[in-house]
């Protein structure tokens, strides 16, 4: 296991990657309250050391995890246009300048290509932290470019989503990106260039309801909300109160759309294994 | 008659003509100067109001209590239709409807969200809110008719998927996830066109293909007005602002090339004369299936892909690519 000790190694000298990781000294738990510091956090994949719960954390905190110590990242030149000048309670044009300001992302998701244990693997992560993950324009034609990549290089291609839904802001361009993002992936399919498609707390909306369950290997991390409506919505709908464990990766793993619920320390070598299994050719 | 807010100064214009030809039918006073004058000024009145709607009002008229719905254009539309239950897995969902049927002796399959006529219905069709058997029952259609080479037509009106625990148990996401994917390799041609409400996945989710219309009163949107008036300006208020600025209408639509075309509707909107909706709407997807059955399966089915790989809006900036180390190297 030398990748697992040179990435515990590395997480402890880590300090640019902070993007979405807990920051501070100090670590409250979102699910059992215990504290932890973040050099805790860090060398536990960002897991809660005490009850394993997996903090959210950004599309560089994954690179980290499941490259093997360099990579590319790809497409950062694709940038959001307020296209519509959509105006809420504020512009969609100040919203952007501000969460680019405070994620030092260029949008919702990232692009990378690299080895993974010496197998090349092309990764697509959203960032939650840039308008909620959301979904628009740029987000849909990077992961179009990501498919177009793992095409041209013959690569396994692998998404982690981990957002609340389409960009409303963007209106039906960003409902759009459900179709083009679906409509592309045809192609890896009939290339025969497999998709693993990992889902992260939160996936909802139409995030859910394209990409993210496409994949020819559907996967999640543990106790992630994962659905279409958002639970508030449903609630509303149908007046009454959710049951226990509803919309989390257990749930859709016992409803039959995972294949199987990773732990994000494990993650990596599960990768390793479906990426050389997927590898070997029919002998003949 | 039923008269939409904006439509409340016609109210009173009619009620004033059924007034002043029943004293016409009751006595031997001569109306016919007056019935002119208030058809000439009901005439003007909704000239002013229907060439001027804005996005709400749109959004309104698509919810029009009278309006047609899949049904109707499809019996309209075809000479014969076999409607077709079930997605074989579950259940029938009677929010999607859809069949085989012959318009001008070709045959396809016609399916499409149906919501009620009456209160009994409306509970019946769930509001045209479809579950995930629905989706399925619609692909297992498309299916079919890419067996068979028929060409695959879709309706859409909805208020969205139906937000439901069992919904959700049962993978809404999936089955509209499953439907765009295998719409997009559909090698039988697709026309789709937007009849009423076009909200979001819910919609998207028969809503993939060569030929995608709206008719002139409808909406597409990710989101509804209320809905994103209720996320964004956390408040139930704003549904009109929201209607403007999500920019839902069939004009952008096409002014932004996310559609092929518009159809007109009668004035005043479709409810006005159905069977003039339903032969426009014939028209267009007789004319869309001649134009797509001259492609090979290849080249449609690239052509579909290319132009959905178009769709989206954004700007370019220099940047300067460089490998990155990860945190442990
Ligand atoms: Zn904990």
């Amino acid at each position: 296991m030398g990748w697992f000790n040179r990435l515990k190694d590395g997480i402890q000298t880590a300090t640019k990657y902070k993007r979405e990781a807990p920051d501070g000294l100090w670590y409250k738990c979102r699910s059992c309250g215990e504290t932890s510091t973040s050099k805790e956090m860090r060398e536990n994949y960002f897991k809660c050391p005490k009850c394993t719960y997996h903090v959210r954390i950004g599309s560089g905190e994954y690179f980290d995890i499941i490259f093997d110590g360099e990579y590319k990242e790809l497409f950062n030149e694709l940038t959001s246009k307020d296209f519509l000048e959509f105006t809420d309670l504020k512009p969609y044009h100040e919203r952007l300048v501000s969460a680019k300001k405070k994620t030092k992302l260029t949008d919702a998701i990232s692009v990378a290509s690299g080895n993974v244990n010496q197998l090349p693997l092309v990764v697509a992560a959203m960032d939650f932290s840039f308008i909620g993950g959301s979904m628009g324009s740029v987000v849909g034609e990077k992961i179009g470019l990501a498919i177009d990549h793992s095409l041209q290089s013959k690569t396994p291609f692998l998404m982690i989503s981990k957002s609340g839904g389409a960009r409303m802001m963007e209106s039906a361009f960003s409902l759009m990106q459900m179709a083009k993002t679906s409509a592309k992936l045809t192609r890896l399919a009939k290339a025969g260039i497999p998709y693993f498609s990992m889902l992260t707390d939160p996936t909802t909306g139409g995030v859910t309801a394209s990409f993210a369950m496409l994949g020819d290997i559907n996967f999640a991390e543990p106790k992630a909300l994962i659905g279409f409506a958002g639970p508030r919505v449903i609630k509303e709908t149908i007046k009454r109160d959710l049951p226990e464990g509803f919309q989390t990766s257990e749930f859709l793993l016992e409803n039959g759309f995972l294949d199987f619920i990773v732990d994000r320390a494990d993650l990596k070598e599960k990768l390793t294994d479906l990426l050389t299994i997927f590898s070997i050719k029919n002998a003949s | 008659m039923v008269f939409l807010d904006f439509e409340k100064p016609l109210e009173s214009l009619y009620e004033q003509l059924e007034k002043i030809k029943q004293v016409g039918a009751e006595g031997d006073l001569d109306v016919a100067p007056m019935v002119k004058e208030l058809e000439d000024k009901i005439y003007t009145k909704r000239k002013e109001i229907y060439e001027n709607l804005n996005g709400w009002q749109k959004v309104q008229l698509s919810r029009h209590p009278e309006r047609p719905y899949t049904l109707y254009y499809i019996e309209q539309m075809c000479s014969k239709f076999v409607e077709l239950h079930g997605d074989r897995y579950f259940k029938d969902d009677n929010a999607i409807v859809g069949g085989l049927g012959i318009i001008d002796g070709q045959t396809v399959i016609i399916l499409g969200q149906q919501k009620g006529v009456n209160t009994k219905m409306r509970q019946f069709r769930n509001f045209g809110m479809a579950n995930p058997e629905g989706y399925r029952k619609a692909l297992r259609l498309m299916k079919m008719a890419e067996r068979f080479n028929f060409p695959v037509v879709c309706l859409i009106d909805t208020p969205g998927a139906y937000p439901g625990i069992e919904a959700e148990e049962r993978g809404q996401a999936e089955a509209i996830a499953r439907n765009l994917f295998e719409m997009a390799k559909l090698e039988v041609p697709i026309v789709c066109c937007v009849i009423g409400e076009g909200a979001s996945g819910g919609a998207i989710g028969i809503g993939l293909g060569d030929r995608v219309f709206m008719m002139e009163n409808t909406w597409y949107s990710v989101i509804s007005p209320e809905s994103c008036s209720s996320i964004l300006w956390r408040s139930w208020d704003y549904k009109e602002k929201a209607a403007e600025a999500l920019k839902l209408t069939a004009d952008h639509m096409y002014g932004f090339g996310l559609i092929d075309g518009i159809i007109k509707e009668p004035f005043g909107g479709a409810h006005n004369d159905p069977e003039q909706m339903a032969t426009n709407l014939k028209k267009h997807i007789k004319k869309a299936i001649a134009e797509l059955q001259i492609m090979t399966p290849e080249d449609r089915v690239e052509t579909r892909i290319e132009k959905y790989s178009q769709m989206g809006q954004f700007d370019r900036v220099t940047v300067t690519e460089k490998s990155k180390k990860t945190a442990k190297s």
